[in-house]
């Protein structure tokens, strides 16, 4: 029997790559990637900077993959990794990180420091050092299929809820649909106009589409908490609902750990290429708008300024499509100060939001979005992720700020042509 | 043995050790990183060609970003200054020209003496102050380990002793001639031992992190 810590070890090494043993060969402790983190920026603890987040993966490359790591240790004289260590690194790997990917835009010699923070998990589930929020969330994810424990009786009564409110019937399981819609726990739960939305969407771009009753959450506990196994079986249910009803595209929710889960992540999770497409909500959305299939009317007088979610924008690729749709509804969109890639995280992605442990640091680092939100003095805010929108509005009510929150989807829908 | 003598071995066979085992550590160092390998990654890139895309970062890293000037003056501005400077003397000083001349038999033309002169001092003084901020900085200071301030002396010794040679200071010119240049042996040998590492690896470094976000169409 390995114990916990050389699990933890084992775990580490797996992960580390050629691009890692770069990374931590050109580090040059310049610090700089301090002052991109939410977390230092807005504690000035210098125990957030980025860089040191990865102590522990460090230790295990220079020590397993090094000529002269390895040297010392045969020599006796390199100190171990312990469980205290990976304890107190418990909080700088989950409670002070989002995997928003600030960081690694900044680092002079180019080092992806998300891209290790998100691997350094896996040690530290393999070690036991996980959050007790998150490890429960992704039970519920494995045992009822949802992080908040969404079963699919209430997922279909939710839709029936919004059936009855737009007036459209939606579709569970058509065999060879188009899309297939995937949605988050929270978009079920807190956000159900999103439903509402979508139907509507759809049916003025008259669009054959379904949702599955074996497959419905896109979020992704296990990418979260960092279970490489776990996480690929979540990504097998959906590519199995994909490819039994046979539909060509699947679209991811608005949620951006989602979007980053089945678009980047699964195929490399479950080791081969989809049969299917994945597209964002967002991506679709404007297609749709461009090619003319949705018909908008009205355009908003009132400020309205857009938070970019960072698995959405900067680890996602899509910056301009929501700003398209955004122009298409309103004649007063204005970006925040350091809008697009170089956005500041809600505060609450990577798993961040599912762990209690980290509630009040959270609230805490919201303080660089009030910033950047009383600059943009808009007293309407757009995003398109229900995570971030449930930080947000958490945010603002903590701050006692006077803006309200709004899905994008949401906001199209409203202006769809009747 | 004699000054002469010493000065005629650290220059020939010395310096030839020195390249020797700094290139044989640094082959086994890139080797021992690019054995470990990397996964092809599974899903569909949004752009025709990754690669290009890790190329642009290599480039662009090195180009003067002004959010980086303003988030983080002191470092941005300081490396910069050094990491320019150093280029400068080692490569346009004439006798370092000529010293390279003979070693290899590639030659260009260097920058007149003045220049390098108030080069060297610049660097020297961006260099102390990059000193100076790791210590007083909290961030810098709480990264910072032993081998950083080592890294640091070693860099800076081979300047100050270069400046003291062509200045005729300290010592007599062939002593000094000595420590300047055993100074240098001294920053090849550590360079597959410590951070100076990136010199090799930024190419690495950047081009992964560039090829991987290119793949989502993000420029990095
Ligand atoms: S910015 Fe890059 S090189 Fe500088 S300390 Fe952070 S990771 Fe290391
Ligand atoms: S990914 Fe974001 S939260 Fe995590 S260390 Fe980097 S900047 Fe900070």
């Amino acid at each position: 029997m390995s114990t916990s810590i050389q699990r933890g070890i084992a775990a580490f090494k797996q992960q580390i790559d050629t691009p890692i043993a770069s990374f931590f060969n050109s580090c040059v402790h310049c610090g700089m990637c301090a002052g991109a983190c939410l977390f230092y920026e807005t504690t000035q603890d210098p125990k957030y900077t980025p860089i040191n987040k990865l102590e522990p993966m460090r230790r295990v490359w220079k020590q397993e993959y090094t000529f002269w790591g390895r040297l010392a240790k045969t020599l006796g004289i390199s100190k171990p990794i312990t469980d205290a260590d990976l304890d107190e690194w418990q909080e700088l790997l989950y409670d002070s990180c989002t995997l928003c990917g600030r960081c690694s835009l900044v680092c002079p010699v180019g080092i992806d420091l998300v891209y290790m923070i998100r691997k350094s998990r896996e040690g530290m589930v393999a070690s036991g050092h996980a959050p007790e929020g998150l490890k429960q969330a992704t039970s519920r994810a494995m045992t009822i299929g949802s992080p908040m424990g969404v079963t699919i009786s209430t997922f279909k009564k939710q839709v029936q809820h919004a059936e009855d409110e737009c007036g459209i019937k939606m579709p569970f399981d058509k065999q060879g649909a188009d899309y297939l819609l995937l949605m988050s726990s929270a978009e079920i739960m807190e956000f159900s106009e999103f439903i509402g939305a979508m139907a509507k969407i759809f049916k003025q771009a008259d669009v054959s589409w379904t949702f599955s009753s074996e497959a419905f959450e896109a979020t992704n506990s296990g990418i979260q908490i960092g279970s490489s196994d776990l996480a690929a079986e979540l990504v097998q249910r959906v590519v199995d609902a994909a490819e039994k009803l046979q539909v060509k595209t699947v679209i991811s929710p608005e949620c951006g750990h989602a979007y980053t889960a089945i678009r980047w992540d699964g195929p490399n999770l479950i080791g081969r290429a989809y049969k299917f497409d994945v597209i964002h909500i967002l991506e679709l959305l404007d297609q749709l708008r461009q090619e003319g299939k949705i018909k908008l009317e009205g355009l908003d007088k009132e400020k309205i300024t857009f938070h970019d979610p960072c698995q959405i924008v900067r680890r996602g690729g899509i910056t301009q499509e929501p700003r398209d749709l955004i122009n298409s509804v309103s004649s007063n969109f204005v970006e925040m100060p350091c809008s697009g890639k170089w956005n500041w995280c809600c505060g609450g992605g990577g798993g961040v939001s599912a762990n209690p442990d980290a509630d009040e640091l959270r609230l805490k680092s919201f303080a660089i979005k009030k910033q950047q939100l009383d600059s943009a003095g808009a007293k309407k805010l757009v995003t398109s992720c229900s995570n971030c929108r449930n930080m947000l509005e958490d945010g603002i009510e903590e701050y006692e700020m006077d803006i309200e929150v709004i899905g994008l989807t949401e906001l199209i829908a409203d202006h769809l042509k009747e | 043995m004699t000054t002469m003598e010493l000065l005629t071995w650290v220059r020939g066979p010395g310096m030839t050790i020195a390249i020797i085992l700094m290139l044989f550590g640094v082959a086994v160092r890139l080797l021992e990183m690019l054995l470990l390998g990397r996964k092809k990654d599974l899903s569909v890139a949004r752009v025709p060609s990754t690669a290009k895309y890790g190329w642009r970062t290599v480039l662009t890293r090195s180009l003067p970003s002004m959010a980086c000037l303003k988030a983080i003056p002191v470092t941005f501005i300081t490396g910069y200054i050094f990491h320019v400077g150093l280029l400068i003397i080692v490569v346009f000083y004439v006798p370092h020209i000529l010293f390279i001349r003979d070693l290899t038999g590639l030659e260009w033309s260097g920058l007149p003496f003045w220049l390098i002169d108030g080069v060297t001092l610049l660097t020297m003084l961006a260099m102390l102050v990059t000193l100076w901020y790791r210590v007083w900085d909290k961030v810098r200071r709480y990264i910072s380990r032993f081998s950083d301030y080592f890294v640091w002396t070693i860099t800076f010794l081979p300047v100050l002793t270069g400046y003291l040679l062509y200045h005729r200071q300290f010592l007599p010119y062939n002593e000094m001639m000595i420590v300047h240049i055993v100074s240098i042996q001294l920053l090849l040998i550590s360079m597959p031992m410590t951070k100076l590492m990136h010199t090799f690896t930024f190419v690495f470094s950047r081009w992964y992190s560039g090829e991987a976000a290119g793949r989502k169409g993000v420029k990095v």
